[in-house]
């Protein structure tokens, strides 16, 4: 299954990904209207050490704990993409006490949303690859690391 | 052909099915369920009462789990006994279930002490089952005083859901502190407070000791008058039935990293049963929802000859009120405390011989999971910048070997 990936050399902590995420996430034509003004909460977020810096979004585990961890049922696996389902999550923040990757963080009304790999929004394919400035973010096909 | 069968219907018992299902497709699976339901999600119980969850959205699998799995569910029965030398166990009605092998997943029954005059309170009620709930919301009026006995999360969370639709919740506890098993004093007195300014009053020290109908008579001396009385003192793990073969249990059912009881060919998982907590060593009852499914799931695959072990189970709890969130996992274990406090947010992480063994957080709670993830891999401290990592969670704490292998490839 294709998957997201950053190398982090690569990464110039621009955060561009952050506002291409919350942009195709966002359900609107135009970035500006979408996202001036206000707060943002991407589904991607940089995590920045002293001299390096990634962008890091859910890793679609193949035995993944925020899914088995969900009190709701809400986070479930559809064809090995990790979806949730919005109407169903109540905010307990389990996921987010189990993801080892602190991938998930939950949107301004305190409900989980996640990477779902665009693969639902208008976008079609992650939006984060294709507005990385320096392709440190790629899609594709991988197996364990080595 | 014998089936597995499987004592219980919650969510171990759903994993369970699913762990069985990794590695046998063939053989038919028995659940006996006591309650009338599919799987449901019990902790949406108290989202149910205000109103935040229903029935429809409450079940834990779609309606054609069971049977897309080639389970039958046996509902309103329970098992009377276990025969292990015959590997069969007796249902309540007489009958006689063999099984291939059998997973204990029975969970855990409120326990309620005999308190005098208890038998005279008219509207009295436990909370942990749908029934429960349902039961306590039709009751419940906009007038109705309600004393819940147990400051617990159980009676708390009760509290919670039960807040918009009654008139007034008092919350009283033998403990000096609410959640007394999951917070310490300093987080235990936010989460009272947040509880307070949403209208929640506390007795804590202090309990009923008698009812005369609608009052209670606290071990103080005061007097609760109330309508509805919830008793959630605690739970207790179901384990009789095997106690009563002579299986090992204590304060549940042992088990090892195989979910394995004492038992040939009877596994356990869920509330009903204890295994190793690997944030402290011993052996204890983790009575929550990402246990139980960790549990079933590897009970299941056991039971069907795969060859999976359960051994960096450990408390963790998410818990909520009113919007405040306290993210905990682990134990304290008595070594040494990192501590950041404001008015704002409380973070909690200890540490001994070199690792987390455990944290609590209040207020900032993001990325949470990489402290949880430190205890569960028993992550040496010393191989990663935890000077940086104590102040953030953040995965650039980690070497880039680690890096690489957390996000390099599939994980």
């Amino acid at each position: 299954m294709k998957r997201i990936y950053v190398n982090e050399a690569w990464c110039l902590g621009c955060h561009l990904c952050e506002y291409n995420c919350a942009f195709a996430n966002s359900g609107e034509r135009d970035m500006a209207f979408a996202l001036k003004g206000k707060p943002l909460y991407p589904r991607i977020h940089i995590e920045e050490g002293e001299k390096i810096c990634y962008a890091v979004s859910c890793r679609h585990c193949t035995d993944p704990l925020c899914v088995k961890s969900c009190i709701a049922a809400a986070l479930q696996i559809k064809d090995g993409v990790i979806c949730v389902d919005q109407s169903r999550c109540v905010g307990c923040l389990t996921c987010v006490l189990v993801c080892p990757y602190g991938a998930l963080a939950p949107n301004a009304d305190g409900v989980m949303q996640k990477c779902e790999l665009c693969l639902q929004n208008a976008c079609g394919a992650p939006a984060c690859v294709q507005g990385c400035p320096n392709q440190a973010i790629v899609y594709e096909e991988r197996s364990a690391a080595e | 052909m014998r089936p597995y069968v499987i004592l219980g219907n919650g969510v171990a018992a759903a994993h369970c099915i699913e762990g069985i299902r990794s590695v046998d497709k063939e053989t038919p699976v028995t659940v006996v369920s006591a309650e009338p339901h599919p799987v449901y999600c019990r902790p949406l119980i108290s989202y149910y009462l205000e109103g935040r969850a229903d029935p429809a959205r409450m079940h834990y699998r779609p309606a054609e789990f069971y049977e897309k799995n080639g389970c039958t569910v046996l509902y309103g029965k329970t098992a009377a006994g276990i025969d292990p030398e015959k590997k069969a166990v007796q249902l309540d009605d007489g009958s006689l279930l063999p099984y291939a092998a059998l997973c204990v997943a029975t969970g855990s029954a409120p326990f309620v002490p005999p308190i005098d005059g208890l038998g005279g309170v008219r509207q009295k009620f436990t909370f942990l089952t749908l029934d429960d709930a349902v039961a306590l919301k039709q009751a419940a009026t906009k007038q109705s005083r309600v004393l819940i006995v147990g400051a617990g999360l159980i009676g708390l969370k009760c509290a919670e859901g039960l807040r918009p639709l009654v008139g007034e919740i008092t919350v009283c506890d033998l403990a000096d502190r609410v959640l007394s098993s999951i917070l310490d004093h300093d987080c235990a007195a936010r989460m009272q407070a947040r509880l307070e300014q949403n209208g929640v009053r506390f007795l804590l020290s202090d309990t009923a000791v008698r009812f005369e109908q609608n009052s209670a008579v606290m071990k103080s001396g005061k007097t609760v008058a109330f309508d509805l009385l919830v008793m959630a003192v605690g739970v207790r793990a179901n384990a009789a039935l095997v106690r009563d073969c002579g299986g090992k249990m204590d304060r549940g059912i042992l088990i090892d990293n195989h979910m394995r009881t004492s038992l040939p060919a009877v596994f356990a998982a869920g509330d009903c049963a204890q295994g190793l907590d690997a944030s402290c060593g011993q052996p204890r009852v983790l009575a929550i929802l990402p246990n139980a499914a960790l549990q079933g799931f590897c009970a299941g695959v056991n039971m069907a000859g795969g060859d999976r072990t359960l051994d960096n189970a450990i408390p963790m709890n998410a818990v909520g009120f009113f919007g405040l969130h306290a993210l905990s996992a682990g134990s304290g274990c008595g070594g040494e405390v990192y501590e950041e406090c404001d008015e704002r947010h409380l973070k909690r992480l200890y540490i001994k011989d070199g690792r987390l063994t455990g944290f609590m957080l209040i207020g900032e709670t993001a990325r949470a999971g990489i402290y949880t993830a430190l205890i569960r891999d028993r992550t040496p401290l010393e191989s990663l910048d935890f000077e940086w990592l104590k102040r953030t969670p953040t995965t650039t704490a980690f070497p880039a070997q680690a890096r690489r292998e957390k996000f390099g490839g599939a994980v």
